[in-house]
Parts: structure tokens; C-alpha cells; sequence
């Protein structure tokens, strides 16, 4: 009977989805609340100390200021695009800070976030925007897999992983991230039955920040997306994006669920894109400024800056040295990316296959001699 | 050991054999396991070695390939099966996208050993999407290999030899040669995997062909013979990369060439040939490089398919048109 009910429940509309900033979200997991304030959830319990606490916020505002400085850096001409993470800080970085060694990553193009909890230099990142690499980092290494810009394509290695942990008898899980236009791609569903069917170690951690570039969630979805996990055959939760405390222990349950044998898990972290989709996008052309001043209300970033100064759990100090420490970080962000050297031309033809094979490196030799024909030249 | 086998049997047997020699072997695919695929060629494996190791994935091409990517990050080396060749369209985008590139994009960090095998070409009265032949688009695509085997001894060392090379492969089967039989030396040491082959010499004209058209340039060869004419017929082996050394030295000797792939003619591999051995043995061509191949239609319906599929017949007359220049 159950079943049955639920085959025939309707399903009510997106709330929020065509004016995110309506209040009625009864489905979404909050451990603080806008203006800082900490409450506690049934199901979602975190135990966390003030020195974590801390830790989370300094993730937060370095990730902005790095964020910032990215964007300005496209605005001069030093990157070739920057697709900035801003309003979405404390979904990147509380799920990243739920991963424990032998976990694995598979970050979509925005997680820069996620790049940094994992260890990885900001300039890696950098590298590929400004058009001197196509990945940047080593992704063994950081347990993090390198951008994948196909929407969605990501999902499938994820949960391709995931069966592969399974064969190896280890209690380790994955985290997939996704976005909200990402959900109607065919390769992300078809994710989604092959993380079921073998009930693979893998958490779809969907960042809804309510657009897919210009087209809002409405057009993706007549469900929220979290309800979409139940007709796949497991559990979906609506998770506050903005809110840090709540994506580290929603996706930390989830992904200890998953290292337990418990299968997958669909997290949809309700969020907003405070800026444009890229530096080359113009929201103003499909948003309203109203949308944004509400969801500013709710900015991640403050949100947890009030928390700690309210309860006093950081002083006046403390906020002043992350900033300082920012400020240092764009520094070198800045100076690391003027002065990233371009690529050497010959050194497409490497790694294109474990071995060069003889007809590209005649080419390799084609290219080189051509090249070498102008010197001298002016 | 010398025994008589099928296509499809050489490659079932090169399959355990590779099972058995790494652990890390993966076959994936719709219907290989219980079934033993639709053509039979994992008969057996899964109930030897188990479901993890021979997977019925779900119905989903993307799906298939995808996940192989995944289990090639965590050291696995996945062996997918496409069911037909044109349905590996769905999963297109994963190989052209990922699978291809994974390997220059990590400098060499990620491996991408997977194999996609894919039952090639036409001539089995089948309906539509059952009969394409699909190398070229693979072929056009940097960070892949394409192999094209076309006999019994090349079906069982080169699925081993292509499970244990470290860049992806796409390994096309010539699906109506499935039955066709030969000798076959298990101990032998096999040949290389990216090399091409001269079956037969000849010095008229040098006859170029893949996968299933290697029986129709042999046949053509052998009654060219019986008119007095001397074909070479050289057997590819590999579409990507190629290997057309031997081709050039052939051709400076015949000063002819003709090129043969049930595949459409237009940006053909047939194409990418004959630029090459123009460029190579320009001064030796007595005629221009000439084409047989499927022509640039939808494969029709398989009433029509024996006048799309090169034969015997269509190989000769071009075998006359370069004689004539």
C-alpha cells in the first residue's frame, strides 16, 4: 500500500523554484539558520568543535577571496574565462570537508570550493581558465578528479568508481557533483540506474542554484529535484546550500551510508549563483536584481560569521587575520597566474596516447621543422 | 596448440584468456553474461568468472562507457561490448569526449585501457542501425585506436593484445565473418597489434582492406588470377593509427592502389589513404588511388545491401579503371 501511495502521490511544484525567495521549504535540512542561528535537526546531528568551526569559516572566505580575485583577474585579461562559485561557498565546502581519506571526487567545472578542501593549488586551477592546461592537478594525488566540462559526463565515473571500490572490497565512497541543469542530462540519469541497479558507493551531491546558465529550474524539473532520487530506488534530501553546518552532515551521513554498503544518495543542496553563470554571461538579461538582494539575506559566507561572533566562538582577531590571510592568497593567486608561463607549442603532441605513435610524431616533426624554419626571422 | 576455430570463437576464447591472466579484466555489456551476448562471443565467461567480472549492465550505451571510464580510473581494464554498431552512438560522447581524452588532459596520470568492442558492418539481412560501419568517425578522433581484425588468428591475439595495451581501443568485429573458420596456434607468437599485413603479393595493383572486406579483396585477387592479372593485397589490420609503410613500398612497386571499406567513401578512411600514398608515392602512381565502398545513403534496407556492399565484382572493376589510366 505503501508503494502504492506513493506511485500516486502529486507531487506538489517546486517550491521557491520560479521565486526562490518564498520562505516555504518544509523538506530542507538547516543546522543554522540565515542570520546565524543554530538549531538542530532530527535526523542530523553535528557534533562539531569551535576549532572546526573555525576552520570552515576560514575555507569560506578564502574560497570568496580567491573567487574574487579570479574574476578580476579575467576582468584585466589574465584568464581566458572564470566561472565563479560565489553564493555557493558552503555547499562546495562542507561537502568536501565530509570526504576522509580513500574517498574520491568528481567536481564538475565550479568546484573550486571542493578543489580547495582537497588540497589542491589554487593555481592548478587557474592554470586551466587561463588557457595553459586542459587539467592542472594531479587527480590521484588529491583524490579529486580533474574538471569535467561535458554537462553531467562526470556522474558515470563517479559511479563507474564507485563499482570499482566495490570489486576491491574497500569501505571507501564517491561524491559526485552535479548541477541542476545537469539533472536532465540522459548520462547523469543513466548514473543514477547504474548507481542503483548495482547499488554502487556513490553521493550525487546537486548544487540547484536555480539556473542552468539562463533557464530557471522550472524548466528542468516539475519536481524538486531531491524527490527525483525516489524514483530511482533511493533516498533523495534537500539539503540548505547556504548553510555549511547542514551540507557537512547531510553529505557526511550520506557518505557514510555509502562506505556501509547502503548505496547511493541524491543531495540537493538548495543554492543560488550570486554571479553570472561565467565572466562571459549577463544575468541581468534573465533575473531580476531583486533575487539576488534576497538571497544575499541568506549569504553562506556571513551567515557563519555571525554564528561564530554571536556565540563567541571567534574574536574580532580571528576575522581579521582571515582576511589578512586573503588577502595574501589573492596575492599570490595574482602573481602566479601574471606570471604562469605559456605552454610549450610542441607540447601537444604529448600524452596523447601512453606511447606517441608513428604517425603523430611525424607530424610532431612537421610541426617542429616548420617552426623552426622562421628562426632568425624577426 | 593448433585448433579450428570460428571468429567469434577465437575471440571468446582470447577473452578468457586475458579473465585469466589479470584479475583486473572487466567485461561490460547488454546480455553478455546469462545470454553470452548476441553473438555468443562471452559464452561461458560469466558463470567462470563470475558477475562482477562479466557485468549485464543496464540498457545504456552512455551508461556503459562512462562507468569504464570510472572503473579504468581505479585500475580496472573494462572490455565493453557494443551490441550492434550502430548503437554505439549513444555512448559517442563518452568516447569522443572522455574516453579519448582523459589521458592528455591528466599529462599522462589517468590510463584509459578500455576496450569497445563493436560487431562491424553489414551482410546479414539485418534492419536498420545492425550493418554501419562506424571507424572512421573513431578514427578521426585523437587519443583512440581503432583495430579492425578480420580472421581467426588476429581475433584471438589481437582482443588479448588490445586488452593489455594502455590507450583505449575500439575493436571492430566483422560481424558477418563471425563463422568463418581457420587454423589457429594458441602458443604461437603473435604478430603486432597496430601493423599491417600483406596476405597475398602481387604486381599489378595493391588492394588495401579492413575487417570484412579482407575475404572479399582475397577472393577478388584470386579471380583477377584467373584473368591474368596479379593483385597484392595487403590487409590493414589497423585504422588509427595506420600503418602504411608497407602500403607505400607495395605501391612503388605496383604503381596502383586501390582502397576498399564497406564504409561510405566520403571522408572515408579510404580518403585519408589515398592522400597519404599520393603524398608518398607520387612519382610511382601510374593511376590516381581509387575508392570501393559503401555510398554516401543511410545503409538501406537489406534487400538493397548486396548493391551497397562492395563484392568481388566491384573490386575488379576498379582493379580495371586504374589499369586503364
Amino acid at each position: 500500500m505503501t508503494a502504492m501511495r506513493q506511485a500516486t502521490e502529486v507531487v506538489d511544484p517546486v517550491p521557491g523554484a520560479s521565486s526562490p525567495h518564498l520562505p516555504q521549504q518544509p523538506d530542507l535540512v538547516q543546522l543554522l539558520t540565515p542570520e546565524g542561528e543554530r538549531v538542530e535537526h532530527p535526523d542530523y546531528a553535528l557534533d562539531i568543535s569551535d576549532e572546526e568551526l573555525r576552520g570552515l569559516y576560514r575555507d569560506l572566505a578564502l574560497v570568496r577571496r580567491w573567487d574574487v580575485e579570479a574574476t578580476a583577474l579575467q576582468r584585466q585579461g589574465e584568464l581566458g574565462i572564470w566561472a565563479s562559485l560565489l553564493g555557493q561557498e558552503a555547499a562546495q565546502v562542507g561537502a568536501g570537508r565530509a570526504l576522509v581519506d580513500g574517498d574520491m571526487a568528481f567536481p564538475t567545472y565550479r568546484e573550486h570550493g571542493v578543489a580547495w578542501t582537497r588540497g589542491v593549488d589554487p593555481l592548478h586551477v587557474m592554470s586551466l581558465f587561463r588557457g595553459v592546461d586542459n587539467g592542472g592537478w594531479n587527480p590521484v594525488d588529491h583524490a579529486f578528479n580533474l574538471y569535467t566540462i561535458v554537462i553531467g559526463s562526470q556522474c558515470l565515473h563517479a559511479t563507474g568508481y564507485a563499482m570499482g571500490i566495490q570489486r576491491d572490497g574497500a569501505e571507501n565512497a564517491v561524491l559526485a557533483f552535479l548541477g541542476d541543469g545537469a539533472t536532465s542530462q540522459g548520462e547523469v540519469n543513466e548514473a543514477l540506474i547504474f548507481a542503483a541497479s548495482f547499488s554502487a558507493p556513490v553521493v550525487f551531491f546537486c548544487q540547484n542554484n536555480q539556473y542552468a546558465i539562463s533557464v530557471p529550474l522550472e524548466r528542468q524539473s516539475r519536481v524538486p529535484l531531491f524527490k527525483r532520487a525516489a524514483g530511482f530506488g533511493f533516498p533523495g534530501v534537500r539539503v540548505d546550500g547556504n548553510d555549511v553546518l547542514a551540507v557537512l552532515a547531510v553529505t557526511r551521513a550520506a557518505l557514510q551510508a555509502a562506505r556501509e554498503g547502503q548505496g547511493p544518495t541524491f543531495i540537493e543542496a538548495f543554492t543560488y549563483r550570486m554571479g553570472a553563470h561565467t565572466t562571459s554571461d549577463d544575468p541581468s538579461r534573465y533575473r531580476l536584481a531583486s533575487e539576488l538582494e534576497e538571497w544575499k539575506l541568506r549569504d553562506p559566507v556571513a551567515r557563519l560569521k555571525a554564528h561564530l561572533a554571536r556565540s563567541g566562538i571567534a574574536d574580532a582577531a580571528f576575522f581579521t587575520a582571515v582576511d589578512a590571510e586573503g588577502d595574501e592568497l589573492a596575492a599570490r593567486i595574482r602573481s602566479g597566474t601574471v606570471d604562469m608561463p605559456d605552454p610549450a607549442p610542441s607540447s601537444m603532441f604529448e600524452h596523447v596516447y601512453a606511447e606517441k605513435t608513428p604517425p603523430l610524431a611525424a607530424q610532431q616533426a612537421e610541426f617542429e621543422a616548420y617552426h623552426a624554419s622562421f628562426e632568425g626571422e624577426k | 596448440m593448433t585448433q579450428t576455430l570460428t571468429i567469434g570463437k577465437a575471440l571468446n576464447l582470447g577473452l578468457r584468456k586475458a579473465m585469466e591472466d589479470d584479475a583486473k579484466v572487466v567485461l561490460m555489456g547488454e546480455d553478455i553474461g546469462k545470454l553470452g551476448g548476441v553473438f555468443r562471443i562471452t559464452d561461458g565467461l560469466q558463470k567462470d568468472f563470475g558477475e562482477d567480472r562479466v557485468v549485464d549492465t543496464p540498457l545504456a550505451e552512455a551508461g556503459i562507457l562512462g562507468t569504464a571510464v570510472g572503473l579504468a580510473m581505479r585500475g580496472y581494464r573494462p572490455v565493453c561490448e557494443i551490441q550492434f554498431d550502430g548503437f554505439v552512438f549513444p555512448a559517442y560522447n563518452q568516447i569522443v569526449t572522455q574516453v579519448a581524452k582523459i589521458h592528455a588532459r591528466s599529462k599522462g596520470t589517468l590510463a584509459m585501457p578500455i576496450v569497445i568492442r563493436i560487431p562491424m558492418g553489414g551482410g546479414i539481412g539485418a534492419v536498420e542501425h545492425h550493418s554501419e560501419s562506424p571507424e572512421a568517425y573513431f578514427a578521426h578522433t585523437a587519443g583512440l585506436k581503432v583495430v579492425a581484425v578480420s580472421n581467426p588468428v588476429d581475433a584471438y591475439w589481437g582482443i588479448q593484445q588490445a586488452i593489455a595495451h594502455p590507450d583505449p581501443i575500439v575493436f571492430l568485429e566483422p560481424k558477418r565473418r563471425y563463422w568463418e573458420k581457420a587454423e589457429v596456434d594458441t602458443d604461437a607468437t603473435p604478430e603486432p597489434l597496430f601493423a599491417s599485413r600483406v596476405l597475398r603479393g602481387g604486381d599489378d595493383v595493391t588492394v588495401l582492406a579492413y575487417g570484412p572486406m579482407v575475404k572479399t579483396a582475397l577472393q577478388a585477387a584470386q579471380a583477377a588470377e584467373e584473368e591474368g592479372r596479379s593483385l597484392e593485397v595487403i590487409d590493414l589490420r589497423t585504422v588509427s593509427p595506420l600503418d602504411l609503410v608497407p602500403v607505400f613500398e607495395s605501391v612503388r612497386r605496383t604503381g596502383r592502389c586501390v582502397v576498399v571499406h564497406e564504409a561510405a567513401v566520403t571522408l572515408g578512411v579510404g580518403a585519408e589513404i589515398a592522400a597519404r600514398v599520393t603524398e608518398a608515392c607520387f612519382h610511382s602512381l601510374e593511376a590516381p588511388v581509387l575508392r570501393v565502398g559503401g555510398y554516401d545513403t543511410p545503409y538501406p534496407p537489406s534487400k538493397l545491401e548486396e548493391e551497397y556492399l562492395p563484392d568481388l565484382d566491384r573490386v575488379l572493376d576498379a582493379v580495371d579503371r586504374s589499369m586503364g589510366f
